[in-house]
């Protein structure tokens, strides 16, 4: 067992871990914070997309001790203060740009990355941006409307509702 | 102006905070104390005699509290099929037994071979390395064509590797023949719907726990449809009574069908927890997935399309190939006959129709319904040899399709079933318009400028949802009734739970069902819950699959809220001190016909739950209400699509540069949550055209098993869509008019994507006209440069 420390949502943690440990499953099963999620076992879905010292990580590809000293952001810290949605969270859920929801905690922690570096992406930049994040109910369609809308774009022209 | 409440309006959804913030109750999320964890041992080839398992190493190694193989289950049953066909000569499906675990003889890559339970997943993995497979391997079955000819049986105790040669309808086989004698035309196409895995983001999971201080059992799973898990696995394969067993299915993270059937790790998990007495959770991997989870479509098609001089459809033969697997899944059997053949004749009135099925047993993985579930089949084979048979006559093929449309209903087709109601010629007409068919010669031109080829493609499709009359799926086989139950239970301040069979796993079930209870009573939407997903506290409904949730489990929430406000009524007729047939109910307020005497739906309420003033005499105390709905028939949602595509000619690369899809869902609930699953269907459907592939070496190797090369759609790889549903003929049969919109998007996008190519690969001189999905790049440039 090696001894890791992290902060993790503004919260410090430290925690006796196995080694081989991933810094999803710290996340999941240590520290019960469950809105970071696994669907699969290739670094492929995205769907456990955490943030490391402020970059958008996929947290089934790191070990937990390789984030010993690090600031760790998960989908449970997104909302504002006071519990309301954060901007990026109510235009999901304005532009429906989720369905089950299990892909959506990463979709929404790749989108901070992406409006930390690229405030108003078009479409096309969205789309390449997402190329790391599995969703299979939306077809994207609302997804890419909902982050374009986040970005401050008018999205009033997009097709359908 | 767009409602903002109540049927029409597009509530935003309720569910989406929770999931939003992290706060979803997945069952991969669900810790019990004392947990232990299985790891399955799964066999890594395809077919083989199992002369030996030595799990006595296994057994030592640390934290292991027990193995298990094929011998601890052989006094349970067999994972039962829930559906029994009747072969062309009248015999009965072969049906082979379907173990948890595999004893005697492994038949598919993934099956489980043994289990490991132990005090942590990484103990229980390390344990299942030791146990020794002593194994004969067999040659395998894969490819289905030589299955059914003989040679290697999957199942020794059956006569051959068909589980049935199913012909519809059988005495019209004669006529379909002569008809296709004496045509004017007959066009051929011989088709593969390839293979696909549903891939829900969420894998399965299951968690098996049991009380000894009351006998129960209790499975919290990833389920569709947890009523129907309590009893194939309760009645048929652990014999636990229904009264001894919970089954709850939180949170779902998507289904598409892969999540309706039972499975051998929910047994297991089941089964398990009392022989440890401790809680035993599994948690697939995606990899398990691949090898696990059933798949769907895998047919093999000779389609003919017979017409007369003036182009008129005169008749439509059919011989397909089905892919069982090598198990029945639950609802295996029913797929590729009741809902694939009652849907040839789709939109049209070809008058003679005979499909013959010849479903196989092979080396692979079982086959089952995924999102559209026999209907994309159909489709897929109906407006392929329609597009291909318009090329050969030389004609327009939207207008072909137009001349033939079923324009008069109720129509009864020669393949057993009886469309209510429709209008293909409004949604082909708002096609044209949304899709902006007659802008293509104009962007076809700025393609070829580029260097760039470009194809329209269009195509119509009918389903069937609303599944099923239980007394007409009973006669052909269906060995359970398909209606659903909703109970709704009003509160005594006025605020309403509805508990219901349907389950929802994205379809935003817990927004649009309070949208219908809150336009019958007008209360807010925000008074009203829904229940899902629990049978320790839903009524007996047979969950959500089949696009079926409010088409039927609606139709019974709808009647349940009937029956609540008949009773209000009668409470407010009393406090109004007025005659019951006087009261009317609008906007939550009871009030006298044509006085100013009213009282309002919380007090009425109230007096149910606090009878001082109360007609004690002539109705009970209380409110709540429960209601089963049977349907009459099937719903029959409809619609036209249309892509356009560019080709790459140096590279074969196909883009979807447009894709517009106008439906006739009949009433809608929710718009946005309507557009929404079209999307995904699309999404799915382009998917299955352009790049998702399940394939088996001749070895019975599964060559796609994980998402590195299974090819999943990704946002660079699709457009924004157009989808229309305003073009609404509501259903005739059912209280809200619905026809269900959950998987009109993956029936009715693949055949107008590859119809799409086939344009584009013609329009620059290519003489190509089929490629078999999906289509890749190295398909697409070998059509191309072997053409």
């Amino acid at each position: 067992m090696t001894s890791v420390s992290m902060t993790v949502n503004g919260r410090s943690v430290s925690k006796e871990v196995e080694g081989r440990t991933l810094l999803v499953d710290f996340l999941r099963n240590d520290m019960r914070l469950t809105g970071t999620h696994v669907g699969c076992d290739t670094s492929q879905c995205g769907a456990c997309v955490v943030h490391v010292d402020g970059r958008a990580v996929k947290a089934c590809a790191m070990f937990a001790i390789e984030a010993d000293g690090a600031e760790v952001g998960t989908i449970e810290g997104q909302a504002n203060a006071d519990g309301s949605l954060n901007v990026i969270q109510q235009a999901f859920q304005d532009h429906h740009g989720l369905q089950c929801g299990f892909c959506t905690p990463g979709m929404v922690m790749s989108t901070v990355a992406l409006l930390k570096d690229n405030p108003k992406p078009t479409e096309a930049e969205v789309r390449d941006y997402l190329e790391g994040n599995l969703c299979r109910c939306t077809g994207y369609h609302n997804i890419v409307k909902a982050i374009m809308a986040a970005s401050g774009q008018d999205v009033s022209s997009i097709a359908a509702e | 102006m767009p409602k903002d409440s109540g049927i029409g309006a597009s509530s935003k959804r309720r569910e989406d905070v929770r999931f939003l913030t992290g706060a979803g109750n997945y069952t991969d999320d669900i810790n019990i104390y004392g947990q232990t964890y299985v790891h399955f041992l799964r066999a890594d080839v395809a077919h083989a005699t199992i002369n030996a398992i030595d799990t006595s190493a296994a057994a030592a190694m640390p934290g292991v509290l027990q193995v298990f193989t094929g011998a601890d289950f052989e006094p349970v049953g067999g994972i039962p099929c829930g559906w029994q066909v009747t072969d062309r000569h009248g015999e009965p499906m072969q049906e082979p037994k379907h173990p948890v675990i595999a004893h005697g003889k492994i038949r598919h890559v993934g099956e489980i071979v043994a289990a490991v339970v132990a005090e942590s997943l990484a103990e229980a993995r390390d344990a299942a390395e030791e146990i020794e497979l002593n194994l004969t391997e067999l040659s395998a079955v894969v490819d289905m064509k030589d299955a059914a000819a003989g040679g290697t049986k999957v199942h020794d105790d059956l006569t051959s590797n068909v589980c049935y040669d199913w012909g519809f309808v059988e005495e019209n086989k004669g006529a379909v023949d002569e008809a296709i004698k004496n045509a004017a035309h007959v066009t051929t196409l011989e088709l593969v719907n390839n293979r696909l895995v549903a891939n829900p983001m969420e894998p399965r999971v299951a968690v098996g726990e049991y009380s000894r201080a009351d006998d129960m059992h209790t499975l919290h799973t990833t389920s569709q449809n947890p009523h129907v898990i309590r009893l194939l696995m309760g009645a048929f394969v652990l014999s636990i009574p229904e009264h001894k067993l919970r089954v709850v299915a939180p949170d779902v993270g998507g289904g598409f069908g892969t999540k309706i059937f039972h499975y051998a790790e929910e047994a297991f998990c089941t089964f398990a927890a009392k022989a440890v007495n401790r809680p035993v959770k599994w948690t697939s991997t995606r990899s398990e997935a691949f090898m696990s989870d059933a798949h769907g479509r895998d047919h093999v098609t000779k389609i003919e399309l017979a017409l007369d001089a003036d182009n008129n459809f005169t008749a439509l033969r059919t011989e397909t190939y089905a892919n069982m697997g090598a198990y029945l899944s639950t609802f295996a059997s029913s797929v590729p006959t009741w809902l694939h053949g009652t849907l040839m004749a789709g939109n049209y009135k070809t008058p003679n129709i005979y499909v013959n099925v010849k479903a196989v047993f092979t080396n692979t993985v079982p086959v089952d319904a995924y999102r559209g579930a026999g209907r994309p089949e159909a489709t897929f084979q109906i407006e392929r040899v329609i597009d291909m048979a318009a090329r050969e006559l030389g004609v327009d093929p939207i207008a072909l399709r137009r001349q033939n449309f079923v324009t008069e209903f109720p129509y009864a087709t020669p393949v057993a079933v009886e469309y209510d109601i429709g209008d293909y010629e409004a949604t082909m007409a708002k096609l044209e318009e949304i899709a902006d068919i007659g802008g293509f010669a104009a962007r076809r031109a700025e393609s070829e400028a580029r260097g760039k080829m470009r194809g329209l493609g269009v195509n119509c499709y009918i389903e069937a949802c609303g599944i099923a009359p239980s007394n007409l799926v009973g006669q052909l086989g269906a060995r359970a009734g398909l209606y659903d139950a909703a109970t709704v239970r009003v509160n005594a301040t006025g605020s309403i739970s509805v508990m219901v069979g349907a389950h929802s796993h994205g379809q935003g079930h817990e927004t649009s069902f309070p949208q219908v209870i809150s336009e019958m009573i007008g209360i807010p939407e925000d008074q009203i819950d829904i229940v899902h997903g629990d049978t320790s506290k839903i009524p007996f409904g047979m969950g959500t699959y089949g696009s079926r949730s409010l088409a039927v489990c609606g139709s019974a929430m709808v009647r349940a809220a009937e029956k609540v406000i008949d009773k209000a009524k009668k409470i407010a007729a009393h406090l109004l001190e007025a005659s019951d047939a006087d009261i009317e109910l609008k906007d939550g307020q009871f009030s006298v016909a044509g006085t100013d005497k009213s009282v309002a739906w919380g007090d009425v309420t109230l007096a149910a739950y606090v009878p001082h003033n109360y007609p004690l005499e002539d109705i009970e105390p209380g409110l709540e209400e429960t209601a089963f709905y049977d349907p009459a028939n099937f719903t029959y949602p409809a619609g036209a699509y249309a892509c356009e595509v560019e080709v790459d000619p140096e590279t074969g690369k196909v883009t979807i540069e447009r894709f517009a899809a106008a439906d006739d869902f009949g009433n809608v609930i929710n718009p946005m949550i309507v557009s929404g699953q079209v999307h995904g269907g699309i999404a799915q459907g382009i998917g299955q055209a352009l790049m998702e592939n399940c394939s088996y070496d001749e070895n019975g190797q599964l060559i796609s098993g994980s998402y590195m090369d299974y090819t999943m759609p990704r946002a660079d790889d699709l457009p924004f869509y157009d989808v229309d549903h305003s073009c609404q003929t509501p259903c005739t049969h059912n209280p809200l008019g619905v026809k269900g919109c959950g998987e009109a998007g993956a029936i009715g996008s693949p055949p107008s994507v590859v119809n799409a190519v086939i344009d584009a690969l013609q329009s620059g001189g290519k003489d190509v006209t089929h490629i078999d999905m999906p289509l890749t790049p190295t398909r697409v440039w070998d059509a191309m440069n072997n053409a």
